[in-house]
C-alpha cells in the first residue's frame, strides 16, 4: 500500500498527484514551483519505496504514462502531465 | 536528509565540469540545479553501486542499467536534438552560455532498457585486422587494441560501456 505524502497549499481546486524521484532535478523543480505558488499536492517518491511498494508505484505510473518517466503528474484523477511543465503548473494556481 | 555531504558534491561537480570542458561538453550553467543532479548521482551510487541517471528509475541491476549510467548512452543524441541530456546535467554550448534555457525533454530510452537483441550491434567484418576495434557506446570513440580501455579517453565512460565494432 502506497503512502503518499501531502503538502498543504491555498489552491485546492484540483487534485494534484505526483509520482517523482528524489534524485531528479525536474521533479524537484515541479515540487518547488507548486509550493511557491501554494498549490496543494500529494506525492510518492517512487525511488524511495521499499520492496513490493516500488513495483506497485511503478505499475501505477505505467497506467498513466507508458514511458514510466518522472515527474508524472495526475490532475483530478483524469489528466496526466509528463515532465516539468511550468505552464501547466502555473495554470493550477490561476484557477 | 541527504547522505552525501556538500563537500563531496562540490568536489565531484567540480571534476565533472572540468572533464566536460576538456571533452567538448558543457555542464548545466545553473550551478544549484547541476549540483543537485550530482548529489542524485552520488545518492544512486550509494543506493545501487553505480551512478544511474538521477531522472530515471534504475532497476538496481547494473547489467540492465548500463545504458543509463551517467553519461548515459542517450546523452549525445539528446544534446543534438534538444540541446540538453535527459536530466539536463549536460547541455549544449548555447544553453551553457545562457542564450537558451534547458527544458524537460521526453525520454528516448526504451521502457525497461534496450532490448537484449539490440545489445549486440551488427559487426562490420573486415579481413586482416591486427586488432579488434572497440566502440564507446556513450560517445562513439573508436580504438583498435586487444581490449577496450579501462576508461574512455573522450567521455570517461567505463570499459563496460564499450562494444566490439569490427
Amino acid at each position: 500500500m502506497l503512502e503518499p505524502k501531502h503538502v498543504e497549499g491555498i489552491h485546492n481546486t484540483h487534485k494534484v498527484f505526483l509520482y517523482t524521484l528524489t534524485t531528479c532535478g525536474w521533479c524537484r523543480k515541479t515540487k518547488a514551483l507548486l509550493q511557491e505558488l501554494g498549490v496543494a499536492y500529494d506525492y510518492v517518491d517512487v525511488d524511495d519505496q521499499e520492496g513490493a511498494n516500488k513495483e506497485l508505484a511503478k505499475q501505477e505510473v505505467l497506467k498513466w504514462n507508458p514511458a514510466c518517466s518522472f515527474p508524472t503528474i495526475i490532475l483530478d484523477d483524469k489528466d496526466c502531465v509528463i515532465g516539468f511543465s511550468e505552464i501547466s503548473i502555473r495554470k493550477l494556481a490561476s484557477e | 536528509m541527504s547522505r552525501i555531504s556538500d563537500e563531496r558534491v562540490a568536489e565531484v561537480w567540480g571534476r565533472l565540469v572540468l572533464e566536460a570542458r576538456d571533452a567538448g561538453y558543457s555542464i548545466n550553467p545553473d550551478d544549484g540545479f547541476a549540483r543537485d543532479l550530482v548529489r542524485g548521482l552520488l545518492e544512486n551510487e550509494v543506493r545501487y553501486g553505480y551512478r544511474a541517471c538521477p531522472c530515471r528509475l534504475a532497476s538496481g541491476e547494473q547489467e540492465r542499467d548500463l545504458d543509463l549510467v551517467c553519461p548515459c548512452d542517450y546523452r549525445d543524441a539528446d544534446l543534438d536534438e534538444y540541446g540538453t541530456c535527459y536530466c539536463a546535467l549536460y547541455v549544449s554550448s548555447e544553453i551553457s552560455r545562457g542564450e537558451k534555457a534547458a527544458t524537460s525533454i521526453p525520454d528516448r530510452r526504451p521502457v525497461g532498457g534496450p532490448p537484449a537483441s539490440a545489445e549486440e550491434m551488427e559487426r562490420v567484418h573486415v579481413a586482416g585486422l591486427t586488432f579488434p576495434v572497440w566502440r564507446c557506446k556513450v560517445c562513439g570513440y573508436l580504438c583498435a587494441r586487444p581490449q577496450p580501455p579501462l576508461v574512455c579517453p573522450v567521455c570517461k565512460a567505463g570499459k563496460e560501456r564499450f562494444e566490439r565494432f569490427m
